[in-house]
């Protein structure tokens, strides 16, 4: 068991895009801050910090996470993503960040990172979603510019280019 | 918009976190998943001493099957259990109910467990607890207790625990021969219901609960009723849950919901039974 007092600041490494990163937070330190302030990682944005609006969605292990309802020290050890690992390359989009371009899937941005890391982590697991399936993921995010349709543009057709069937013969989505 | 200081404490095991509770009592408090709770630290809703992060405990992540019953240790997170193969099959009312809980973003991370213990009155896992007739496994450094849904559950997020004490699993009861149906209405797919309703119909009688509008969770259990006579019982529970008026909704707005929500998902259960 280990004990972290509230008045210190203690260690926290853990992998953020494939890269080991650590610094020191005190156990009240959200996530959120963590990686914009400590690490310097300001891709990740700061909404509502109660888990309604989206913006601060991470990948934690896998997992969809709200890093404002996210301890630092809570992942230690752990493998995070963030919208700065999409890209491939400086200067080159990842399938789905480039159909967000196309389709002017985001007009402020303020909203984008969250929902991207949102979509890669779902379209991982479901390479093949409906219509409805990207609706009901974009439900927890809320986005004030786009009317949310071009964002669902953006993720049918990312899917439909990352997926082994060609769109063409898939039925399941309009 | 940010916690309070607080001691965290990473627990390898629940003794190690029940001793810490036994210790501490109200000054300490669980952390699972965290999306209700974090959300109240942050707002400085709660203010604790010491958090204790049960998440590293690997031997409450369990989903087992024991007298008739499915039991979810306090480390299972709502998503897997939405993943879980038999979950249509032995639970339908939870597969029906889990898609309405917060969002895919929130089920990620938070905990079947945490949300019972949360006990919000709107929330959809506390009030298919009680549709069940579940009950929640509470354990302290000294001993263990069963207590049923209905007593678990005291008012607006408050519950039977002890201070010294946690929620290790909950418990429902395996599906038989029953037809289930689970809707709610709220402002945003995944928000908290305006009003939530549970339904499960067998072959002698109707269970019905709520959400959303009394300050916790309530049911009736009915013989079969159709007609006029099913709107008069639930036009009587409508009055009783004494709904009052919000930001959300008027009491008048969710008496009529419990009356149309309730009447469209018994006849959906109803259907399913048949």
């Amino acid at each position: 068991m280990s004990r972290l007092s509230a008045g210190r600041r203690h260690k926290v490494a853990f992998t953020l895009n494939g890269q080991p990163v650590a610094g020191e937070a005190e156990p009240r330190m959200l996530l959120t801050d963590f990686l914009r302030h400590t690490i310097g990682a300001t891709g990740t944005h700061v909404g509502c910090e109660h888990g309604v609006c989206g913006a601060c969605t991470v990948s934690v292990d896998g997992m969809m996470t709200r890093a404002c309802l996210t301890l630092a020290v809570q992942v230690e050890g752990c493998d995070l993503r963030t919208v700065e690992g999409l890209a491939p390359a400086p200067g080159r989009l990842s399938v789905l960040q480039a159909a967000f371009r196309r389709h002017h899937a985001l007009q402020c941005g303020f909203c984008t990172a969250g929902i991207l890391m949102s979509l890669d982590v779902f379209l991982q697991a479901n390479p093949e979603p409906t219509e409805a399936q990207i609706r009901d993921l974009l439900s927890g995010h809320l986005c004030r510019c786009t009317g949310y349709t071009p964002i669902i543009r953006a993720a049918l057709e990312a899917a439909a280019e990352l997926a082994p069937t060609p769109l063409k013969e898939r039925t399941d989505h309009v | 918009m940010k916690p309070a200081a607080f001691d965290y404490v990473r627990a390898e095991s629940l003794d190690e976190a029940l001793a810490v509770l036994g210790e501490e009592g109200a000054d300490a408090r669980i952390l699972a998943g965290g999306q209700s709770f974090m959300a109240m630290l942050n707002m400085r809703l709660a203010r604790p001493k010491v958090l204790v992060d049960i998440m590293r405990i690997g031997a409450l992540d369990r989903i087992d099957e024991a007298k008739g019953e499915i039991v979810i240790g306090a480390g299972v997170r709502q998503a897997r259990l939405l993943g879980w193969d038999r979950l249509a099959e032995k639970l339908p009312l939870i597969a029906l109910a889990l898609p309405w809980t917060g969002h895919a973003q929130t089920r990620s991370r938070g905990t079947v467990c945490g949300s019972i213990a949360h006990a919000d009155p709107s929330a959809e896992l506390p009030l298919s607890l009680i549709a069940l007739g579940g009950a929640v496994h509470l354990r302290s450094a000294r001993k263990r207790r069963r207590v049923a849904a209905a007593d678990y559950i005291t008012g607006m997020m408050s519950t039977a625990r002890a201070d010294n004490e946690m929620i290790e699993a909950v418990s429902f009861p395996i599906s038989s021969g029953r037809g289930y149906g689970f809707r709610e209405v709220a402002r945003r797919h995944g928000d908290f219901a305006v009003v939530a309703c549970a339904a499960a119909v067998h072959d002698d009688g109707i269970r019905f609960a709520v959400g959303g509008v009394a300050d916790k969770p309530e049911a009736r259990d009915w013989p079969r009723l159709d007609g006029g006579a099913l709107d008069d019982a639930l036009n009587a529970f409508a009055y009783e849950l004494e709904a009052r008026d919000d930001v959300h909704a008027t009491a008048r707005y969710r008496r009529e919901l419990v009356r149309r929500v309730g009447r469209s998902v018994i006849e959906e259960a109803a259907r399913c039974h048949a």
